[in-house]
Order: C-alpha cells, then sequence, then structure tokens
C-alpha cells in the first residue's frame, strides 16, 4: 500500500512539473509569436513606405522632365515611327 | 528552615472543572473552522466576480489593434494612394511646465514659432494638439526629450505619390483618415479598416505571455483596383496643362474609356490642386468637372440625331437634306449655320456640322422619340457610378417641348450633359449600337452586350461619318493620328451668362479610335479658351489627337491605317463648324 502511495505521489509531482515546464514554454511561444507579428505590422508599413517613395520617384511627371531636361530625349516625330507587322513581330519572339 | 513544597498535591489540582467548558473551547475552534470554510467557499464559488476582476486588472490587458486604411492601385497595380502611420503630438496644458531652452527645442522639432507653441499651452483646455501628423522619427526626439504632460498618439495619413495629377479621381481623406472626395469617399466601405482589440496576459516585463481571447478581430481595408491607367492618366493631365496655357482657357476636363469594358482609364480636370498640401484649397480647384459640371455639349450632340434619324429608317446617310440657305426661323426665334451649305447628305450634315441639317432631321420625329433616345443614352440621370456629386444635366420631359427647343437640342443647345456622360453615351458609336455602364474599379470580365439603343448598321455608318468628320473638308482635321483611323466630332457651345448666350464658348471633341475596331473613347473639354480660337476643331481636337494617340501606343493597340503622311489640311480648308 506504501509503495503505491509513493509511486502516485512520484507520478503526481512529475505531472505538475511537466505542467509548469508546459506552461512556461507556451509562455515563450505567445511572446514569440507576438514579436514576430509586431515585426510583421513593421514590415508592412515599411512596405507601404517603400511603395510610396517608389511611386514618387517614378512619378511620371518627373520622368518626363529628366528624359526631356537632363537626357534631351523627345516624341519621335511622324515620319520617324515604324510600324512592325504584329505576324512578323510574333514569329520574331519566338 | 525550609519547607519541602509538594506540587502533586495542590489544591487546584483536585477542583475538578465542569466538563462543559472543554467542549466549549473545541466547539468555538470547530466555529472558527467553518467559517473559515463558509467564506472560503463562498469567495472561491459563489462571489468570485470581484476577486477575479481585481487580479484580472494586475494582469490581463485589452490592447487596441489599429487597422490600416486599403491602398488604391492603378489597373498595373501603381500606388496611387496609401497610408501609413504617422504621430500627432498632444498636450495637457496644465501639466506642462516648458523652461525656455525646452520651449526652443520642442519648437525646432516641431516645426512651429515658439510663440505659436507658448499661446497653445496657454488654453483653458485641458488637451490640445499641439501638432498632428508628423514623421515617426520626429515624435520619437521630442518623447526622448521626456517633458511631463506631452503625448503622442498613432494616426494615419494618407499619401497620394500622383499628387495634382490624380487629385479629382482620388479625392482625398480628412485628418481623421476618412474619405471625404472622389474614390476615398465613393468607396469608404470597402476602404476603411475596422480596428479590433483583444485580451491578453502580460508579464511584469510587459511581454504578452497569454492571448486571452480576442475581442474584435480587426478588418483591414480592401485595396481598390481601379481601371485608371497611370500612363494615360499623366499623358491627359499633361496634354490638358499644356492646351489650357495655349489658348488661355479658364478650364477643361479630359476622359478616356475603354470601349470594350466600360472602364474610365483616365479622368482629369484643371484647374487641380495637390491632396498631399490642402491648404489654400479653392472652390474651383476642387471642382470635379468631368462628373460634377454640367455644360452644353454643342455639336458632339449631332451624331445622335442624325443616328435616331438614320435608324427610324426615315433617312439614309445618302439622304439628301436642303440646309440653303443657312437661316431657319422656327415660331420667333431663328437658327442658322456659320457658313451656309446648301443641299448636304445626311453624313454631310455631320462631316460640315450643319444645325439646319441637324434641325430639320430632328423636326421630322416626335419629341418623344428624341426625349426616349436621349434617355436611352443616359442623359438627364446620373451615371451612378458611385462617385460623390455626380450630376444627371438637365434633360426636360417631351411634353414640355417647343418646336424651337427640339431644334436647338438636336445640336447640343437647351440641353445639359457631364463630359463623362457624353464620353459614355459616344460608346454606342465605338460598339455595336449598345451601351454599357461604366466602371471606376478594373474589370475582368467585361458585359458583352450592353442596353441597344441603336442598331448596329445605324452605329457603323455613324462611325463612318464621324470619320468623314476628321478628314480634310471636316471640322477637325486636326484630330487625325498617323497610323489609326479616328472618329469624332467637333463641339463649340456658346456659353449661357444671366440667360443670354455670351461671347464666351465651350469647346469640346469627342472621339474614338481605332475606327475599324474601336478600342478607346477620348472626350476632351476646354471651357472659356481665350487665346484667339475657341472652334473645338481647333482648340479641343488637337488635346485629343495628342491623348489619344498616347492612350494607343501605351495600350499596344494596333494600327489600322497605313503610315502615309497625314493629310492635314491648312487652316483654311477646315470646315468652321455652326454654333
Amino acid at each position: 500500500m506504501l509503495r503505491l502511495n509513493l509511486v502516485l505521489i512520484a507520478l503526481i509531482v512529475a505531472s505538475a512539473l511537466g505542467v509548469v515546464a508546459a506552461q512556461h514554454k507556451s509562455r515563450r511561444l505567445v511572446t514569440e509569436i507576438e514579436r514576430e507579428q509586431e515585426r510583421m505590422r513593421a514590415l508592412e508599413v515599411e512596405f507601404g513606405q517603400l511603395q510610396l517613395e517608389q511611386s514618387t520617384w517614378a512619378a511620371h511627371a518627373r520622368i518626363e522632365k529628366i528624359a526631356r531636361e537632363r537626357l534631351g530625349m523627345r516624341a519621335p516625330a511622324s515620319g520617324q515611327v515604324l510600324a512592325v507587322d504584329a505576324l512578323v513581330a510574333k514569329g520574331g519572339a519566338r | 528552615m525550609s519547607k519541602r513544597v509538594t506540587f502533586n498535591r495542590n489544591p487546584l489540582l483536585s477542583s475538578v472543572l465542569p466538563q462543559w467548558r472543554s467542549r466549549f473551547v473545541l466547539l468555538l475552534l470547530l466555529l472558527g473552522f467553518v467559517a473559515l470554510v463558509a467564506r472560503s467557499l463562498f469567495l472561491q464559488g459563489v462571489n468570485n466576480e470581484f476577486l477575479q476582476a481585481k487580479g484580472e486588472s494586475r494582469y490581463a490587458r485589452v490592447i487596441e489593434m489599429p487597422a490600416t486604411r486599403g491602398r488604391v492601385v492603378d489597373r498595373n497595380g501603381d500606388v496611387l494612394a496609401v497610408s501609413t502611420p504617422v504621430k500627432s503630438i498632444w498636450a495637457i496644458p496644465e501639466d506642462v511646465d516648458l523652461k525656455p531652452a525646452q520651449a526652443r527645442k520642442l519648437a525646432e522639432l516641431l516645426d512651429m514659432d515658439v510663440r505659436d507653441l507658448t499661446r497653445k499651452l496657454a488654453t483653458e483646455k485641458d488637451f490640445v494638439y499641439l501638432k498632428r501628423q508628423i514623421a515617426p522619427d520626429v515624435a520619437q526626439r521630442v518623447a526622448a526629450m521626456g517633458i511631463p504632460g506631452i503625448h503622442e498618439q498613432k494616426e494615419y495619413r494618407r499619401y497620394y505619390p500622383g499628387g495634382d495629377v490624380m487629385a479629382h479621381m482620388l479625392g482625398f481623406t480628412g485628418v481623421d483618415d476618412k474619405g471625404q472626395e472622389g474614390i476615398e469617399l465613393a468607396f469608404e466601405s470597402q476602404l476603411a479598416g475596422k480596428p479590433g482589440s483583444r485580451r491578453v496576459i502580460k508579464d511584469r516585463r510587459g511581454q504578452i505571455v497569454e492571448d486571452v481571447e480576442s475581442i474584435r478581430a480587426p478588418q483591414d481595408g480592401k485595396d481598390i483596383r481601379l481601371a485608371l491607367d497611370a500612363k494615360i492618366q499623366y499623358l491627359a493631365y499633361a496634354s490638358l496643362r499644356e492646351a489650357l496655357e495655349t489658348h488661355k482657357a479658364r478650364a477643361g476636363g479630359i476622359v478616356v474609356l475603354d470601349a470594350k469594358t466600360g472602364e474610365i482609364l483616365a479622368l482629369t480636370n484643371l484647374p487641380t490642386y495637390n491632396p498631399n498640401n490642402r491648404i489654400r484649397l479653392s472652390g474651383a480647384q476642387l471642382r470635379n468637372r468631368a462628373l460634377t459640371d454640367t455644360y452644353e455639349p454643342g455639336s458632339t450632340m449631332k451624331p445622335f440625331t442624325a443616328a435616331m434619324a438614320l435608324d427610324k429608317g426615315k433617312f439614309r446617310f445618302d439622304t439628301p437634306v436642303q440646309t440653303a440657305p443657312g437661316r431657319m426661323t422656327i415660331g420667333s426665334a431663328t437658327i442658322s449655320d456659320a457658313h451656309p451649305h446648301g443641299v448636304l447628305t445626311v453624313a454631310q450634315v455631320i462631316q460640315k456640322s450643319s444645325n439646319i441639317g441637324a434641325a430639320k432631321l430632328a423636326l421630322s420625329f416626335p419629341p418623344e422619340h428624341m426625349w426616349q433616345m436621349f434617355d436611352d443614352l443616359g442623359f438627364g440621370a446620373p451615371l451612378k457610378l458611385g462617385f460623390p456629386g455626380e450630376v444627371g444635366g438637365r434633360l426636360r420631359p417631351a411634353k414640355t417641348w417647343r418646336p424651337i427647343e427640339q431644334a436647338t437640342m438636336s445640336y447640343g443647345h437647351g440641353i445639359s450633359v457631364s463630359l463623362m456622360q457624353m464620353a459614355h453615351a459616344y460608346l454606342v458609336f465605338a460598339r455595336e449600337g449598345d451601351l454599357i455602364p461604366l466602371s471606376l474599379t478594373r474589370i475582368d470580365t467585361p458585359p458583352l452586350h450592353g442596353k441597344t439603343v441603336f442598331g448596329a448598321q445605324t452605329a457603323r455608318e455613324v462611325r463612318a461619318m464621324l470619320e468623314l468628320a476628321v478628314q480634310p473638308g471636316g471640322t477637325a482635321p486636326k484630330a487625325q493620328i498617323q497610323g489609326y483611323r479616328v472618329a469624332g466630332k467637333t463641339g463649340t457651345a456658346h456659353k449661357i451668362e444671366g440667360g443670354a448666350y455670351a461671347n464666351k464658348y465651350v469647346s469640346s471633341f469627342v472621339g474614338l479610335a481605332p475606327a475599324s475596331d474601336p478600342r478607346l473613347i477620348v472626350a476632351v473639354m476646354i471651357d472659356e479658351p481665350s487665346g484667339g480660337k475657341h472652334f473645338g476643331g481647333d482648340v479641343a481636337a488637337p488635346v485629343f489627337a495628342n491623348v489619344m494617340a498616347g492612350s494607343l501606343r501605351a495600350m499596344g493597340i494596333a494600327p489600322d491605317a497605313p503610315l502615309a503622311p497625314l493629310q492635314v489640311a491648312k487652316d483654311a480648308e477646315t470646315v468652321r463648324e455652326s454654333m
């Protein structure tokens, strides 16, 4: 009888320690996932800001200004445009 | 001498205490235990809310989960509007005690005048914003100063990288990130995010250790993909701007539509504004003329009159119409052509833009027929795009029309429409006589067939007439584009001021290309050109050609005409349209 009780007590203590350990582990994991989610939000914000920056740099008005003023580009005059036959172009791409 | 004391015979010991006294003590002790057990049962089982709430308040926290507003992107995914977090600095003036050096530094950080800052802090109010929507890194430096009574608050600010190019299409949001104009308002319910909150357990280091429950899940706003093409939009904007400067015009608007899908590819108005910086905004800048303003369309209305005449079978494209002597009196009023033309075919009435011809066509039909056509074309009723402030224009019931009114409506006077409505109505010529609804957002499966207004044969014939109008001998040879067949119609309308037609004009052009299988419709309206030219063929047609040519190229639409040099007529050869 006494032996059985001792075994049961040992088992209870072991299981109690297990619960504590599991709880601790789950809390650590929660903290970790929170940190990662925070990072995700921060990255999303940064993505938005980078998109904003990209479209500011790529604004058509800015590109046109640079093309015209700094690079001296202009639209081709009507006689300078050569249309390539669509079928030939497809054949060439293949 | 000593006396031995014996303790075992103490008299006290021999006195026997009554039995009940020890039992009484025992009972008291037992009662004490019972009371304790009862109390603990009560606290644990019955009345446990209070203590639990007390306990939770020490470790559980409800945290707000912000939701971001959706982005607006163009049809190719380029970002047109995006929200990004910023900080607002606010203060409880009572708690703030600034030293002069601190005040100077704070004012410098916030980019304010020191006097402004002290004035704001001198207020009686409990709460005052010092500066709203500043960059997060600046806010961090303010927080680092550690001034008591000064706090920060996270907010979102909307940025529009397209600036004034997209202003009227997108609209803008207020300081609270809610839509106030344009797409931002029209799609507010989809763009707006719903912030959520959840309950968590935090440890003493402030880290979240357990996720208890989600009270409300945050919902980020949805991204809106517009039908708009940023490239075409910029092209329209730049062309319009140039035209307004050249012709010293007061205002203008351009609409570009995809004829196959009904998508709005571009919408631009001038004057405009920069949505990122809305200080000193005037009503004229804010006006989205293409949608919320109506104008008398003038001759751009004539093709519809011709289409009605052809569609009812009463006329053919080569039926002669007598327009001599270029004047016609209906009731007490007289209408006239700019140049008398003599006998014209129906096709020539459009090509030469004869008022008399159009009026004669119209007057051979009862007013109800014409009203029905206008109604089918969507005039007189808002387009229901969901855009704020859309107008329907003025179309009175047919019963109230006098003959002179019917005559003037046939060439676009006495009726008012918005530029968007006009462009929309031209869909019938770009398609096979049917009209599909317009869309602000990108459509992947366009409607195949819309509401039929005219027969397919009529649509093709009118399209051919519109092609004549942009060739030498028509009113707008300047609308031609190399490599593409173009069809279109000029309009030049007198403006009404104080009930009478003033010496001010609205020049417009609505056209489609490629004429063999129309893909695009471009409508141009220029208000009060005062640079010496005011005819639609001189003012609006070149803008049309520029925008259309660029858009066709941007969309990679194959040319449908041989690349012969254009037969652009000299100014003298251009037929003046009638007003």
